[in-house]
């Protein structure tokens, strides 16, 4: 049943590895899906290419939606916690024949959902508010897709007592599987939500009752789609202190922050739903304000520490290695390793644009000069996509040689893969923001107005933004599609890897600990403090700029 | 130590002076953007609304009808435009795939919005302020503006609303008072002032656009 890796030590359920894999070449495989939809979508948002009619253009995003945010994500995070579970703790795993019901479940979900867009009966967009209706077949997909999730977060939980019981883990988790607990605690509640949601919106559309109320459902549709970001969260920083531990050997400098920034997302982070109905009627401001900044920003204070402690921990062992200076340990880190320069990009892009952006289209009032704007989809372009995705394909890298034991093919490329998918996702995602702060809206096939009643002109400023749009897309749709050709190759045609000798990404050990005791009374990470202070002078900037612009608005109350 | 279970002692470890200052600036910071949004409502001119209603559907397009006979001045590419006096209930209809009517206002004058919808959700955007707000059927969303500048605005649907989305688009102009809005409209007279869109609902109360 146990296979034990000769690189890294650890005692291999080889059930449980089935399961990873089975769910990871998935999530790739839906992955491509969503790529080809960008491509077309990214062609015709340009206002004057517009690539596809206007119903092909609505149908590729909804099908790109599902594909991205969720297919490609979930199928990846699940295979992310089994290994956390199972792998990562020499544990088994607890019930194959229910990993594999789960699998099938979402898998039946998701094609269900793909087969009714693409035949034209769900032309609803990822949200699909009522009383806009899709077919049924849709909303049974998307049942089918949660229930399937709910039980392999649950069997999550399974392998972790199991693992327990057998003594495999005592006192704490690793830090790694315990963020992987809290993405699996948020994704009980988001599962749930979506659950309770769904039913009724299915039965709708069965004609068996006779409406769903349109402000409930998006009371509680924003209970699933936003924290399912919030699951994203928190599984992409696990895999960044992963791979910071893996690709330098680095250590949070503080277990006890970075366990307790975790337990701020778990309860803090469900109030989220409220960033969707912040100009909506029938809520109050009262209850936007408290739920939108999740109690008083703790969950964005979370963030932040770990946005010190991942740093912080390749600059601590950096140190230890005796690299001085301020930046000597960054200039001096691994970039020929892939996986680390998906990581310290995902890491920078996150906090930079998607955090700070997410932060001022989440408040109350600010909300009003972004809701709908090209700025939304842009600011998730900078968190889950730059962040979370860059992350997961950061991850992949040392994924083929431990798991799939393949070499990685067309190694040099992959060098700079991170870089061209990276970059690419940050230009898209700042143009997006400078649209929607101009007024571009989203989801809209013709800003131009060809064929409407009336016309609008947006600020010529736009079309230099267009142009950057189109740039950035292009280089993301590329570097993702590099990233999939790799992946493809290495595990399904690579060399087999047969020990260590073959490893092309170094696992690299933490260094030895220096006799001394660290003082605390000095600054340990000159570097980190440094770089988290230029973060925060652009956060509080940005901070006033939106409400400078807020203020040139109408009075409105 | 990602990977491994943490040291024995880990929470008994003391963080290190860098990392506990930034938390606190952090934690500072957190708590002074949740009081800047308190402060605003307060303060500021710009606030989301306290007061929605349920509305059906039919009835609030009887108030639109009503609404728009009471004051139309004229009419516009087949919008009926409307001049409200200041301080007075404004009705704004948003349906697949059209805003109406066109509203003429003044600056500096406060108008009280009501926006719903006939069919599907819609994005109120008004253009080039940008200033959104969700549109649902069933709720009469009340919005206070003040407009402070003069010009012509665009209203956008920015909440995808089926195939046609992409066309719905409205217009609200602001003048300053006495002044006439042909100077953005042009032409707007008709013959027959008089106006009453019938037949958008069929006798059951369901919407029937033919
Ligand atoms: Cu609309």
């Amino acid at each position: 049943m146990f296979r034990k890796c000769d690189i890294t030590g650890f005692e291999v359920d080889k059930r449980g590895e089935a399961l990873i894999k089975v769910n990871a070449v998935f999530a790739v495989i839906f992955f491509l899906v969503a790529i080809i939809a960008a491509f077309f979508l990214v062609l015709t948002r340009h206002p004057t290419i517009h690539l596809l009619p206007p119903h092909l253009y609505y149908r590729f995003l909804t099908l790109h939606g599902w594909n991205a945010l969720l297919f490609w994500i979930i199928f990846f995070e699940i295979a992310g916690l089994y290994f956390g579970s199972t792998v990562v703790l020499n544990s088994r795993f607890s019930s194959p024949p229910l990993g594999w019901l789960a699998f099938f479940l979402m898998l039946g979900g998701a094609l269900l959902i793909n087969y009714t867009i693409l035949q034209g009966k769900a032309d609803v967009l990822f949200t699909s508010y009522p009383p806009l209706k899709a077919h049924w077949l849709y909303y049974l997909g998307v049942l089918l897709f949660a229930i399937g999730a709910l039980l392999g977060v649950i069997l999550f939980f399974a392998n972790l007592v199991v693992a327990k019981r057998e003594g495999k883990w005592e006192r704490s988790l690793p830090l790694f599987t315990f963020g992987l607990l809290t993405a699996a605690i948020i994704a009980v509640v988001t599962l749930v939500s979506g659950a309770i949601i769904f039913i009724p919106t299915f039965l709708w559309s069965l004609g068996i009752i006779d409406k769903v109320d349109p402000e409930n459902y998006r009371i509680i549709f924003w209970g699933v789609g936003h924290p399912a970001q919030q699951i994203n969260l928190a599984a992409m920083i696990s895999a960044w202190y992963l791979i910071s531990y893996l690709s330098v050997g680095g250590i949070t400098p503080s277990e006890k922050i970075s366990r307790l920034a975790f337990l701020l997302y778990i309860f803090f982070i469900n109030l989220a739903s409220a960033h969707h109905l912040l100009v909506d009627p029938a809520v109050s401001p009262a209850w936007k304000v408290f739920n939108t900044s999740y109690a008083m920003y703790l969950a964005v204070l979370g963030s932040m520490i770990h946005a010190y402690a991942i740093p912080a921990s390749v600059e601590l062992a950096q140190r230890k290695r005796g690299y001085r200076g301020i930046f000597a340990w960054l200039a001096k880190a691994p970039w020929g390793n892939p996986a680390f320069s998906a990581m310290f990009i995902s890491l920078v892009g996150f906090g930079f644009i998607g955090g700070v952006t997410g932060v001022m289209i989440g408040k109350e009032q600010t909300n009003i000069i972004h809701h709908n704007t090209l700025a939304v989809p842009g600011h998730f372009k900078g968190t889950v996509v730059i962040g979370t995705t860059l992350a997961f394909m950061g991850a992949t890298y040392y994924l083929i040689p431990l798991i799939f034991r393949r070499k990685i093919v067309l190694y040099s490329l992959a060098k700079v893969q991170p870089w061209l998918f990276g970059l690419g996702i940050a230009i898209l995602a700042i143009s997006m923001l400078a649209l929607g702060y101009l007024g571009v809206p989203r989801r809209h096939y013709d800003i131009l107005f060809s064929n409407a009643p009336f016309k609008h002109e947006f600020n010529p400023a736009m079309w230099f933004f267009w142009t950057l749009f189109v740039i950035g897309g292009v280089s993301a749709v590329l570097g993702a599609l590099l990233w999939i050709l790799i992946v493809v190759l290495s595990v399904f045609f690579g060399p087999k890897l047969k020990g260590p000798e073959d490893m092309q990404i170094p696992i690299v050990l933490p260094p030895q600990e220096e006799k001394k005791n660290p003082s605390h009374s000095s600054i340990l990470c000159p570097g980190t403090l440094t770089l988290i202070f230029i973060f925060f002078v652009w956060f509080m900037t940005y901070f006033f700029l939106n409400w400078k612009w807020l203020s040139a608005t109408w009075y409105v109350k | 130590m990602a990977l491994l279970p943490p040291p024995e002692n880990w929470d008994k470890e003391k963080p290190s002076k860098d990392e506990k200052t930034w938390v606190y600036i952090a934690l500072l910071s957190c708590l002074f953007m949740f009081f800047w949004m308190i402060g605003w409502h307060i303060f500021g001119k710009q606030n989301t609304s306290f007061v929605s209603y349920k509305v059906n559907p039919m009835e609030f397009f009887q108030l639109y009808n009503s609404f728009v006979e009471k004051y139309k001045i004229g009419e516009k590419n087949g919008t009926p435009v409307v001049k409200p006096p200041p301080e007075s209930d404004v009705i704004l209809l948003a349906r697949m795939w059209s805003w109406s009517p066109i509203l003429v206002l003044e600056k500096d004058k406060w108008y009280t919005f009501h926006i719903s919808s006939l069919d599907l959700q819609h994005g109120f955007s008004l253009q080039p302020v940008n200033m959104n707000f969700q549109v649902i059927p069933g709720y009469d969303h009340v919005l206070k503006f003040k407009p402070t500048k003069e010009g012509e605005y665009s209203i956008i649907c920015n909440e995808f609303c089926g195939i046609g989305h992409h066309l719905m688009i409205g217009k609200v102009i602001v003048i300053a008072e006495g002044e006439t809005p042909e100077k953005y409209l042009g032409e707007i007279k008709t013959e027959k002032n008089d106006f009453a869109e019938k037949g958008y609902f069929n006798q059951a109360g369901k919407i029937n656009p033919e």
